[in-house]
């Protein structure tokens, strides 16, 4: 197309994707460079994660043509597709629970030693190099199943590193890292493009594709609408095409009057089950009135999802304190409690704690409110269906219908089952840990609004984020937690990015 | 209804379901003696027990567990039912004895049933030991008290209302029949209309997702071994009464045949995902085999070997589906 055009490493020509009841992919053509950051921009179900699954082998069944260096292809899976050079980082965790880090990361191509066996000495040192590279400070032999979703991505990142892959496709990397993981990733990035290496780069967050993209290809509901270099066009442009139509104005949060205090907690704290006498958080008190959102800022590990999941009564006698429900003390000994007193919790995995993803959308939308579907104490399948159907509407569930399984949903049309799941419970307070990771902005905005039209029916709500504008954008007053303590409170005109990031750092002392 | 219909006969149902119609095509063309009246309630017969049994497992298995205590809770039950009936209970030392009518029997087996799922089903939510590791343990337990019970001994004589619950007919349906055909149909409707059978499959599918919907996943856990401990229970009241004896060793293996019905019915050991309908469907292949291939003569050892075969191929039938490639 253009004379300067590097090296093109991967094409994809005229792919279409079905799956029963959707067309995935209609026609889509996208090109990886040598030795640039190429990226893929589109609405939830757009279809980005699909064209990576074929592109990595994942998927074999499809029409159309990949070829790998100007000759066609056909990877009969994801191993196949490695061994040629190509290597990903899904959107979703797929990592070995009870296994290490170091085992994790070469699960499948652990290194031999002359017996045959595997050389663990090795692998651990060839772990130490990778982390290192990502600034990681976990032994190699930390169980997997320990470690937060942020510190999880990282392994996968460190995994897709060690295959030395030609080309490297992220899928939404950076949704559960922490501002300066991601920076660490950015210069990482950097470091493979100029080695030569083609990254595939999807996101949500415009501002990680101006800060890096080279090529732009956009995507919407399965058609290609356009590629181009990142400087013939601009953020606004891209955000035009992906939606299709004029972006709407930005989020902007009203001001709502204040009710009674919905939720107090006094001095909480909650023990740490493995180490006695220690405490994962410790003296944590606040307040959240009818209309009101509280926003809890953190480094990851802070103990922000800790403080949610306590609330929630997921740890029961370990916490201490005392918990506050318009006023009266409460003690939630089982998430079944915090339901009963209108709590709803939105948790940050949506596909490990959010969903059951071998049921339908309507089925999880109704779990935690089924005893309003009863008709003569038996599920009414009829007020099921209607109740979810205004649901999707509502909250635009891409998908062909209700009956479509949880796990065949795109990610960002995951999170919008789980949040009208918890909508339907009409809970008083609500919980939301990272509500937005993953989510289109489009999407974004209507959740923006959804939160704010909750706050004005009179509900407290309490949000977890990591990211800055989005927490100073939706909260009247932000939290913040630094290692299990509250670190810093902050009401709204006293909001700044180096405020909160300040009393989020822990001293270095 | 019709829908209700639709959503009980699911899709991976007709999969097994297919299997069965062949196997029976086959066995009529093989066998003269096979598509008779007379044969067709003998299958029916013979599979009810494990029907009843597979009911509860399937449950069980949905939840994402296991329970390999079922034929020890099978005869424990059936043993209490023919000895107080037979026997009474009494106490010399206090000088107590109680007689016992035909429904206080089968209450008192109900119960045995009830207490041993219930412990099951206490010592996995409570202590977190492993389905199968508790429900190993209650094998044997139960096994032994049965044998004390018994001392070894079968036993037999049980009077009038076992044996028509055992061999009796009703309505030209023979009893044992009846009630397998109410138990599937009851739960089957429980599955799929109560909150409770909604939650089965949801804490099956993700514990934890279920967990923070608020649902009480101990308490629902608790039930459903119960609820295994209570269809074990009628099994071992049928049995008993078809043989108007108490077996000491009655019921040993039926773990197995029972498990292999709900896998043949393709419900997920991993839990989250199958059918009573499934399991129905997965019991009559497994009666129809064993029926089928005595009529034709085929050796007790060799029939074995078959029906292992079955099993396999019924899974990988099952599991075989175009599309995502795997490796
Ligand atoms: N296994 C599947 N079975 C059926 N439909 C599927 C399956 N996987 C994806 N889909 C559908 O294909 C479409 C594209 O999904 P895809 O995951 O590629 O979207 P995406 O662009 O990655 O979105 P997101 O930004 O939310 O991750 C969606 O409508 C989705 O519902
Ligand atoms: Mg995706």
């Amino acid at each position: 197309m253009y004379e300067s055009d590097p090296e093109i490493l991967l094409e994809a020509r005229h792919i279409s994707k079905q799956f029963p009841g959707v067309l995935a992919l209609n026609d889509v053509g996208f090109k990886v460079y040598a030795g640039k950051v190429n990226a893929i921009v589109g609405e939830n179900g757009a279809g980005k994660s699909t064209l990576m699954n074929i592109l990595s082998g994942v998927y074999s069944d499809y029409q159309g043509e990949v070829l790998l260096c100007g000759r066609p292809v056909s990877f009969s899976g994801t191993a196949d597709a490695q061994r040629q050079g190509i290597a990903m980082i899904h959107q979703e965790l797929n990592l070995v629970p009870y296994l290490s880090i170091a085992q994790n990361i070469f699960l499948g191509r652990e290194p031999l030693n002359a017996l045959g066996l595997i050389d663990f000495p090795q692998m651990k040192r060839d772990t130490v190099d990778l982390l290192e590279r990502l600034h990681f400070d976990e032994s190699p032999e930390k169980l997997v199943i320990d470690l937060r979703p942020g510190q999880q991505q990282i392994v996968e990142i460190a995994k897709a590193l060690s295959l030395q892959a030609k080309v490297l496709i992220m899928d939404e990397p950076t949704s559960s890292l922490s501002e300066k993981e991601a920076g660490i990733l950015f210069r990482l990035i950097r470091e493979l493009t100029e080695n030569g290496v083609g990254v595939v780069y999807i996101t949500h967050k415009m501002n990680e594709i101006s800060l890096l993209a080279d090529y732009v290809t956009v995507l919407r509901d399965g058609c290609f609408i356009e590629a181009c270099p990142m400087e013939q066009t601009s953020v606004d442009e891209l955000v035009r095409k992906m939606v299709g139509r004029e972006r709407k104005d930005f989020f902007i949060k009203r001001q709502h009057r204040l009710g009674e205090c919905l939720l107090a907690v006094k001095d909480l704290c909650l023990r740490d089950p493995l180490r006695e006498g220690k405490y994962r958080l410790k003296d944590i008190s606040f307040e959240v009135y009818a209309g009101q959102v509280l926003g809890i800022y953190g480094l990851m590990g802070a103990g922000r999802t800790e403080l949610m999941e306590a609330l929630f009564g997921l740890y029961g006698k370990q916490v201490e304190g005392r918990v506050f429900v318009k006023g009266r003390q409460v003690k939630f000994n089982n998430t079944n409690a915090a339901v009963a007193e209108g709590l709803a919790l939105i948790p940050e995995d949506r596909k490990t704690e959010g969903l059951v993803l071998d049921m339908s959308i309507e089925q999880n939308t109704t779990l935690a409110s089924l005893k309003n579907f009863l008709k003569h104490g038996l599920l009414s399948f009829k007020k099921e269906r209607a109740t979810v159907e205004e649901m999707r509407s509502k909250l635009e569930i891409k998908s062909y219908s209700g009956l479509q399984l949880a796990s065949q949903l795109s990610g960002g049309n995951q999170q919008k089952v789980v949040l009208s799941k918890w909508l339907l419970t009409k809970p008083g307070i609500v919980l939301l840990d990272e509500p937005t990771r993953g989510i289109d902005i489009h999407s974004k905005n209507e959740i923006y609004k959804l939160m704010d039209d909750l706050a004005g029916q009179g509900m407290a709500l309490v949000v977890v984020s990591s990211e800055l504008p989005e927490i100073m954008a939706v909260s009247d007053k932000i939290i913040c937690l630094c290692e299990g303590r509250l670190s810093g409170r902050f009401e709204r005109d006293e909001f700044s990015e180096e405020a909160l990031l300040k009393a989020a750092l822990p001293d270095k002392a | 209804m019709k829908k209700n219909f639709k959503v009980i006969i699911d899709k991976p149902v007709i999969k097994p379901l297919v299997a069965l119609l062949l196997m029976v095509g086959v066995m009529s063309v093989l066998s003269g003696n096979f598509a008779t009246t007379d044969n067709f309630f003998n299958v029916l017969r013979q599979v009810s027990v494990n029907l009843c049994i597979s009911v509860g497992m399937t449950m069980v298995i949905l939840t994402g567990g296991i329970d390999l205590s079922v034929g020890s809770i099978l005869a424990l039950s059936g043993a209490v039912a023919a000895g107080l009936s037979k026997n009474g209970f009494s106490f010399p030392a206090a000088d107590l004895y109680v007689g016992f009518t035909f429904w206080g029997c089968i209450l008192a087996a109900l119960l045995i049933g009830a207490a041993l799922g219930a412990f099951n089903g206490w010592m996995i939510t409570r202590f977190k030991v492993p389905p199968f590791v508790a429900t190993l343990a209650m094998l044997t337990i139960a096994r032994g008290l049965t044998m004390l019970y018994t001392k070894g001994f079968p036993i037999t004589g049980l009077g009038e209302s076992f044996s028509f619950l055992g061999t009796g007919w009703f309505l030209g349906v023979p009893m044992p029949v009846w009630v397998a055909l109410l138990i599937v149909a009851f739960f089957a409707f429980f599955m799929l209309k109560t909150r409770t059978g909604r939650y089965i499959y949801a804490i099956g599918g993700n514990k934890k997702a279920s967990l923070l919907s608020g649902i009480k996943v101990n308490k629902i856990i608790l039930w459903v071994y119960t609820l295994a401990g209570i269809l074990s229970a009628v099994a071992g009241l049928m049995v008993t009464a078809r043989l108007d004896s108490a077996q000491p060793n009655a019921g040993s293996g039926y773990e197995l045949d029972s498990i292999a019905a709900v896998v043949i019915g393709g419900t997920s050991l991993s839990g989250g995902k199958g059918s009573i309908a499934g399991t129905v469907v997965g019991a009559l292949i497994i009666g129809v085999l064993n029926n089928g291939l005595v009529l034709l003569n085929v050796s007790p050892f060799w029939q074995q070997v078959i029906k292992g075969f079955v099993i396999l191929g019924a899974v990988i039938l099952d599991k075989v589906s175009p599309g995502k490639s795997e490796n």
